[in-house]
């Protein structure tokens, strides 16, 4: 079971920038490891996070094998309006985790 | 060019170092109180605020999963840890910070991993967790966490003495086929560059660390076994009475500091 921690400030003054971070667990196997006997271990890693904010979609990344374990992710976006920003973290092997936030903007 | 020619500077150097060893006298004292650095202090300001903040911490992400298994029932009579214990922020705070302790069942000292899986064992009737498991890594995290801050504080008693004099012939012993001996590195060279990272004191301020370079979090021991490997000497096995006795010693080296679990290292 993957987990993930989100920082968001509770509450935000309208029109102000403020930083989202992002932390979740997943070892971000790349693919090009051997195990002792010489197997390659298959590839395990995340392949996108999406960020959206009350349903539009405000950022987006793509991962890529040489991104470390337990990627951190650290953006910005401006206060808009009160509501939920969500989460959602899509990989190899059918990975898939969601998480969401409550922002009220004053 | 003779044999003997070649070996007589040889010899002479041989017994110049030897003279050296000699000279030198006693193996170093331990590290004055004032002069004790966690490894914290040797780390880049990056790696400090990784450290620093819960949000930022992947240490953070085993500490939960800790808290989700203090809180789950388990074993034959289908019982939490919090069942007992309660609430960990109260009845686990300073625990870590005395472990290795005395066990009378064990009849030696044991470490927080043991100490684990003998309330698991004895208490819940549950199979133990593997050493350096991913649940055991948790819940250790998840209790050390608790003491985050406290100073460390293991016995040296009559009963544990001779276990942690054990650990410390352990920490002074040249082995391995390097014949290097922790001493010889961390208390005698500590903050010079052994390539290209800063030789820290060894103090165990705050496992399980979530280390850099493992990629995820690891105990002690682990740590303890790269250290063995790295001056080619072969490791003892997890939960060795010897690697316990080490811990002992290097925590009651430490005694005093704080607890930073979980730590980040590099």
């Amino acid at each position: 079971m993957a987990r993930a921690v989100v920082n968001v400030p509770g509450t935000v003054r309208r029109g102000e920038v403020f930083e989202i971070r992002t932390l979740v667990q997943h070892a971000m196997e790349t693919g090009f490891r051997r195990t002792q006997l010489g197997e390659a271990i298959p590839r395990d890693i995340i392949r996108q996070f999406v960020c959206t904010y009350n349903g539009a979609e405000i950022f987006r990344a793509e991962f890529h094998p040489a991104i470390s374990a337990n990627p951190l992710l650290a953006f910005s976006t401006i206060a808009t309006e009160s509501g939920t920003i969500a989460f959602t973290w899509t990989g190899d092997r059918g990975f898939s985790l969601t998480e969401s936030a409550r922002i009220t903007v004053v | 060019m003779s044999a003997r020619r070649l070996g007589w500077p040889l010899s002479a150097l041989a017994a110049a170092c030897v003279i050296l060893v000699c000279a030198r006298g006693a193996p170093a004292a331990e590290i004055p109180p004032g002069e004790r650095r966690s490894g914290y202090e040797f780390m880049s300001r990056e790696t400090r605020a990784m450290q620093d903040d819960d949000f930022a911490n992947p240490g953070t992400l085993w500490v939960l999963d800790g808290e989700a298994l203090w809180n789950r029932k388990d074993g034959a009579v289908q019982r939490a840890c919090a069942d007992c214990h309660g609430d960990a922020r109260a009845s686990m705070r300073g625990v870590a910070a005395r472990h290795p302790a005395w066990d009378a069942a064990a009849g030696r000292p044991v470490n927080l991993e043991q100490r684990i899986n003998a309330c698991r064992t004895g208490r819940q009737q549950a199979a133990p967790l593997a050493y350096e498991g991913k649940d055991l890594l948790a819940l250790t995290a998840y209790v050390a966490r608790q003491s985050r801050g406290m100073a460390i504080a293991v016995a040296g008693d009559s009963r544990t003495r001779p276990f942690l004099d054990a650990g410390r012939e352990t920490f002074t012993r040249r082995q391995g086929q390097l014949n290097l001996a922790c001493t010889q590195c961390h208390d005698e060279q500590w903050g010079k560059k052994l390539a290209g990272t800063t030789i820290p004191q060894a103090h165990p301020t705050g496992y399980p660390i979530y280390r850099l370079e493992w990629q995820g979090l690891g105990s002690l021991q682990r740590r303890l076994r790269n250290c063995m490997i790295g001056m080619r000497a072969e490791p003892y096995a997890y939960g060795a009475p010897e690697f316990v006795d080490l811990e002992l010693y290097l925590m009651w080296r430490a005694r005093g500091m704080a607890l930073e679990t979980p730590a980040v290292r590099p």
